[in-house]
C-alpha cells in the first residue's frame, strides 16, 4: 500500500504503525515513550501527527504515530499547525513538570516558539513518567518496578518503595530513560541503583566490571549463553574474537 | 428446579401467578441506598414481624398459600425513585405510597392500613405548593411525567427474587430472542435505535454487529457497571434493584453475538449490587437459565461478577477490561476498536447496566414500540439521577427530548427555598453546566452535545444562585485530576494546570491573560489525550466559562466572587435592615464571629471570620449577603 508523509508518496506494510514507516523513511517524529524493543503505549504524546484521507471529506484527526496502523490512501502531516501546536502544549506542560530536564526544553524548543509558561512543579524530579523504564524491566523478566498510584502524583517505584527484591541491577531503566531521570551510581566493584546496592563480578582477564552478581544467577537461570559471557567483561570479549579471528587469517 | 427448556419457563411463570393470583395485597419496601440507609431493612423486618403479630396472611416468598385467604405479599425491592423522602413503602393495590416511614410507624400501617383498609395521611406525600397530602404514584408530581423502561422492575420485583422476576414477565424476552435468528436480534436491536446508555451514545446494534462482523474465535459480553460520576447512581440502582434483567440482556446479547463468555464489571463501592448480582448468578447457574444449553438451545453462557477497585478510569472500555485481566487499569488508544480486539485481544462488546437493561424490553416489545419514545436519533427513555439543589431528588426516567425544565421544575419541583436556577449540570464530572437559556433543551445525545455538555451516563446536579461556576469548575477538575490514570501527558499534566489556573482565580488572583490561557490549554487537552476521560475532562471549565463568562471575569477583574462561595475573595456582613436579631445565624457559626443580642442587629467580627458560610445558610430572612 502507499501512504503520504508530508506530500511524499512512501510504500508501507499493512500492520504497520505511521511512525514504523516514517523511521524506515528517515522522517523524524520526535518520541519520548517509544522503543524499538517493546510494545507501544502512546503515553507522552509528542509523536502526534495530524492525518486525512481524500475519503474522509476533510475530516482530519490527531493522533499518536506510535499507534496508528496504516491503511491505504492515508495522508499524514507530522509538522501541520495542529500537531505543532499539540505537541507544544504537551511539551510546555512536561517543562512545568520537569524544569530541570534538558532533553524536553531542547525538544520544546526545536517544536517552534515556547508559548505558554505554566506553574512549575519543582521537585527537582525529571521523570516524564513514559514508562519506558517499568516496560524495560518487564520485558527483562523482573518486574522490579511499576506504576504507583495515579494521576498527578503518580510514581515510578519498586513495590512499597522498598528496596526491589526483584531488581537484578541489569541498569536497563536507567539506560532506556529518555531525560535521565533514574540515577545509578557505579563504581569499579560496585552499582548503586533504586536504593539497592549489587556487588558486579569482576572480569578475569582485565578485572573491570562484568555485570552484577544478581545479574549473572538470573541470566544463569534463565538465558541460554556461554560460560564467558557470565566471566568476562565486553571489552575482553572483543579482544578474544579478535585474536581467534587473527588466527583464522593467518 | 431447573428451568430445562421454554415449556419449563413457563410453566413455572403460571405456578407463580397461579399462587400469587388470590394476594390482596403487596406491600413493597424500597430498599434503595437510600431507604437503606433510613432503615428501610428495619422496617421490612418490623412490617412482617407486626403482620404475623396482628394474625394476618403475610407472605414473604411466592409460593401457594395454602388456606390463607387474602394473603398479603412484603417485599423487598429495588429504588422506587423519590429518594428525597424515604423509606418508601408503596402499598398495591391501592396505590398507597407512605413516604418516611419509621419503624415507629409500622404498628399504624398494619393496624389501619393493612387490617382495615385505612389510609394514614400523616404518612402520605405533602406537597410542597399547597400542603396537600397526595395518596399515591398515581398523583405525586414527581412520578407523573416520567416513563419506566430500563427502570419498569426496578421498584416492583423483589430484588433478590428470581420467582418475582420470571413472575414479572422476566426471560420471555429471552425465550422470544432464542427463538429468532441471531441475526434478527440485532437488526431489532439496530432499528430500535438504542445507543449506548454509558455516554457515548454509540449505536447498540451497529456495536454488535461490528463484534460480529470482527475475526475470532471467541468472543465477549461484558457489562460495565462501573458507574463513579459523583452525583449518579442510576446503574447502582438498576443492579441492585432488577439484577435479572441486566443478566437476561447479556444473555441475549450472548446469543446475538455468539458469546460464551461474559462480566459484570462493579465498583466495590456498590456491594449491595455485587451482593445481588452474585446471587442472581448463582440462581440463574442453579436454574439454567445460564450456563451450558440454555432454555433448551445450544447457547452456552456463563457470566462472571468481577469487582473493581474504584478508580473513576476503570468506567472507561479499555481501562475496564484491563482492570478485569488483572492488569492496571490504564486506557489504550481505540484506533483498533473493542469490538474488534478488546478483552484479551478478542472481539468484545461492552454495554452500560442500563443499556443491557433497555434489551429485554426492546425484543418484548419491539423495536418500533421503543423507537416510537425518545426523539429520532435518541430513542427510548433515559435514566437520570436528579440531586443538587432541587426539591425532589432522587432516580427518574423520562423519555429522551424530555425538556430540562420539565425535569428540574416539573419532576424535580424546582429549586430549594424557592431561589432562583442557575444551571443544571449534566454528564457526570466531564459533562457541562447549562444554564438558564438552555432550560428548553431537549435532552438527548445530540442536543447536549451541541450544548457543550453531554449525556454522560445521567447525572443531573441542579444549581442554585448561590453556586460559584469557577467553584465547581474547580470541583470537577479536581476530581478529575486525582482519577486522571496519569499515563498520558496532556491529562495528567493538563488538568492539573488547569485547576491550578482555577485555584489562582478563585483566589482572586487571576489575570486577564488567564482565561484565554485556560480556553486555549483546555483545547489542547481535549484533542491530545488518550482517552475519553482526558477528551473530556476540560468540559467542566469550558462550559461554564462560555455561559458564564461574566462571572470568570468579576472573578479575574473585580476580584469578587459574585455567588459568595469563593471564601478568599468573598466578605460576608449582615445587612442590618434584614436582621431581625433572631440568633440563627449566631448560634451557627463555627468560629463564634457572630455578636448581637436577641432582638439586636448581629455584626460579623471579619478577623474571626472563615468565610464558611454558615449563617447565610441558615438566616430566614435574607440578611447575610456578601461582597
Amino acid at each position: 500500500m502507499y501512504i503520504y508523509i508530508d506530500g511524499k508518496k512512501i510504500s508501507a506494510n499493512d500492520g504497520e504503525t505511521i511512525l514504523a514507516v516514517a523511521n524506515r523513511n528517515n522522517i523524524y517524529i520526535p518520541t519520548l515513550c517509544h522503543h524499538e524493543a517493546l510494545d507501544d503505549v502512546g503515553a507522552c504524546r509528542v509523536c502526534m501527527v495530524e492525518i486525512t484521507h481524500k475519503d474522509w471529506g476533510g475530516w482530519t484527526n490527531l493522533v499518536t504515530a506510535c499507534l496508528y496502523p496504516v491503511e491505504e490512501g492515508l495522508v499524514i502531516s507530522t509538522s501541520s499547525d495542529a500537531v505543532r501546536r499539540s505537541r507544544g502544549t504537551t511539551l510546555d506542560l512536561l517543562m512545568a513538570r520537569c524544569p530541570t530536564s534538558d532533553v524536553i526544553r531542547w525538544m520544546a524548543e526545536e517544536n517552534g516558539e515556547i508559548s505558554v509558561r505554566y506553574e512549575q512543579v519543582d521537585d527537582g524530579s525529571k521523570c516524564i513518567m513514559c514508562s519506558l523504564c517499568v516496560r524495560a524491566c518487564e520485558k527483562m523478566g523482573c518486574n522490579a518496578i511499576g506504576t504507583v498510584g495515579r494521576g498527578h502524583d503518580k510514581k515510578i517505584a519498586p513495590p512499597f518503595f522498598e528496596n526491589p527484591e526483584n531488581c537484578i541491577g541489569c541498569g536497563a531503566c536507567a539506560a532506556i530513560c529518555p531525560t535521565g531521570h533514574i540515577e545509578m551510581k557505579d563504581t569499579r566493584t560496585t552499582r548503586e541503583i533504586w536504593e539497592k546496592k549489587f556487588d558486579f563480578v569482576a572480569c578475569e582477564v582485565c578485572g573491570e566490571p562484568v555485570m552484577t552478581e544478581e545479574y549473572r544467577d538470573y541470566a544463569i537461570a534463565n538465558r541460554d549463553l556461554p560460560a564467558d559471557y557470565y566471566t568476562t567483561c565486553s571489552a575482553c570479549k572483543k579482544k578474544k574474537l579478535a585474536s581467534h579471528f587473527d588466527k583464522v587469517g593467518s | 428446579m431447573g428451568i430445562a427448556n421454554l415449556k419449563k419457563l413457563e410453566a413455572r411463570r403460571s405456578a407463580l401467578h397461579k399462587a400469587h393470583e388470590n394476594v390482596k395485597t403487596q406491600v413493597r419496601v424500597c430498599s434503595g441506598t437510600g431507604c437503606a440507609a433510613l432503615g428501610a431493612f428495619e422496617v421490612y423486618d418490623a412490617l412482617v414481624e407486626e403482620s404475623k403479630k396482628a394474625g394476618l396472611p403475610v407472605q414473604v416468598e411466592l409460593a401457594p398459600c395454602g388456606k390463607d385467604k387474602d394473603p398479603i405479599f412484603v417485599s423487598l425491592t429495588g429504588c422506587q425513585g423519590f429518594c428525597q423522602i424515604g423509606p418508601l413503602v408503596h402499598i398495591l393495590p391501592e396505590d398507597i405510597l407512605y413516604t418516611g416511614v419509621k419503624v415507629s410507624s409500622v404498628k399504624d400501617i398494619v393496624g389501619k392500613t393493612l387490617a382495615d383498609g385505612q389510609v394514614i395521611d400523616k404518612l402520605l406525600y405533602k406537597n410542597p405548593e399547597d400542603k396537600k397530602r397526595l395518596k399515591g404514584r398515581a398523583d405525586i408530581p414527581f412520578y407523573k411525567g416520567q416513563e419506566l423502561v430500563a427502570l419498569e422492575g426496578c421498584g416492583s420485583v423483589a430484588a433478590d427474587s428470581l420467582d418475582s422476576y420470571i413472575a414479572s414477565g422476566g426471560f420471555s424476552s429471552l425465550a422470544k430472542a432464542l427463538k429468532m435468528d441471531p441475526d434478527q436480534v440485532i437488526a431489532e436491536v439496530e432499528k430500535s435505535g438504542l445507543r449506548g446508555r454509558g455516554g457515548g451514545g454509540f449505536p447498540t446494534g451497529r456495536k454488535w454487529r461490528s463484534c460480529v462482523n470482527a475475526t475470532g474465535d471467541e468472543r465477549f459480553v461484558i457489562c460495565n457497571g462501573d458507574e463513579g460520576d459523583p452525583g449518579a447512581f442510576m446503574d447502582c440502582c438498576i443492579m441492585e434493584g432488577d439484577p435479572y434483567r441486566v443478566i437476561e440482556g447479556m444473555i441475549i446479547c450472548a446469543h446475538a453475538v455468539g458469546s460464551s463468555t461474559g462480566f459484570i464489571y462493579v465498583r466495590h463501592e456498590y456491594p449491595r449490587a455485587v451482593e445481588r448480582l452474585s446471587l442472581a448468578v448463582k440462581t440463574c447457574e442453579e436454574n439454567g437459565l445460564l450456563g451450558t444449553k440454555i432454555l433448551g438451545s445450544d447457547l452456552n453462557f456463563d457470566i462472571s461478577v468481577a469487582r473493581g477497585g474504584g478508580a473513576f478510569v476503570c468506567g472507561e472500555s479499555t481501562a475496564l477490561m484491563r482492570s478485569i485481566e488483572g492488569s492496571v487499569g490504564e486506557p489504550r488508544a481505540k484506533y483498533v476498536r473493542s469490538v474488534q480486539r478488546g478483552f484479551r485481544d478478542k472481539p468484545t462488546v461492552l454495554n452500560n447496566v442500563e443499556t443491557f437493561a433497555c434489551v429485554p424490553s426492546i425484543i418484548n416489545e419491539g423495536s418500533d414500540w421503543f423507537a416510537s419514545r425518545g426523539t429520532e436519533k435518541s430513542s427510548g427513555t433515559k435514566a437520570f439521577c436528579l440531586v443538587g439543589k432541587v426539591v425532589n431528588t432522587g432516580l427518574i426516567e423520562v423519555p429522551m427530548g424530555t425538556k430540562l425544565r420539565d425535569v428540574v421544575f416539573g419532576i424535580g419541583g424546582g429549586i430549594i427555598d424557592g431561589r432562583p436556577f442557575k444551571a443544571v449540570q449534566t454528564g457526570g464530572p466531564s459533562g457541562g453546566c447549562l444554564g438558564e437559556n438552555y432550560l428548553d433543551l431537549p435532552v438527548d445525545f445530540d442536543a447536549l452535545a451541541e450544548a457543550g455538555s453531554m449525556m454522560g451516563s445521567g447525572g443531573m446536579i441542579v444549581m442554585d444562585d448561590r453556586t460559584c461556576m469557577v467553584d465547581v469548575a474547580k470541583y470537577f477538575l479536581n476530581f478529575l485530576m486525582e482519577e486522571s490514570c496519569g499515563k498520558c501527558v496532556p491529562c495528567r499534566e493538563g488538568v492539573y494546570q488547569l485547576h491550578a489556573l482555577l485555584d489562582k482565580l478563585s483566589r482572586g488572583e487571576g489575570e486577564p491573560q488567564d482565561l484565554e490561557k485556560i480556553q486555549r490549554l483546555g483545547k489542547e487537552i481535549q484533542v491530545s489525550s488518550l482517552c475519553g476521560l482526558g477528551k473530556s475532562a476540560p468540559n467542566p471549565v469550558l462550559s461554564t466559562l462560555k455561559n458564564f463568562r461574566e462571572e470568570y471575569e468579576a472573578h479575574v477583574n473585580d476580584k469578587r466572587c459574585p455567588a459568595g462561595v469563593c471564601r478568599d475573595i468573598t466578605t460576608f456582613t449582615i445587612d442590618p435592615d434584614k436582621c431581625t436579631g433572631c440568633l440563627v445565624c449566631k448560634k451557627a457559626c463555627p468560629p463564634d464571629a457572630i455578636s448581637g443580642e436577641k432582638k439586636q442587629v448581629h455584626v460579623i467580627d471579619q478577623d474571626k471570620c472563615t468565610q464558611c458560610g454558615a449563617c447565610r445558610l441558615v438566616c430566614k430572612f435574607d440578611a447575610v449577603v456578601t461582597s
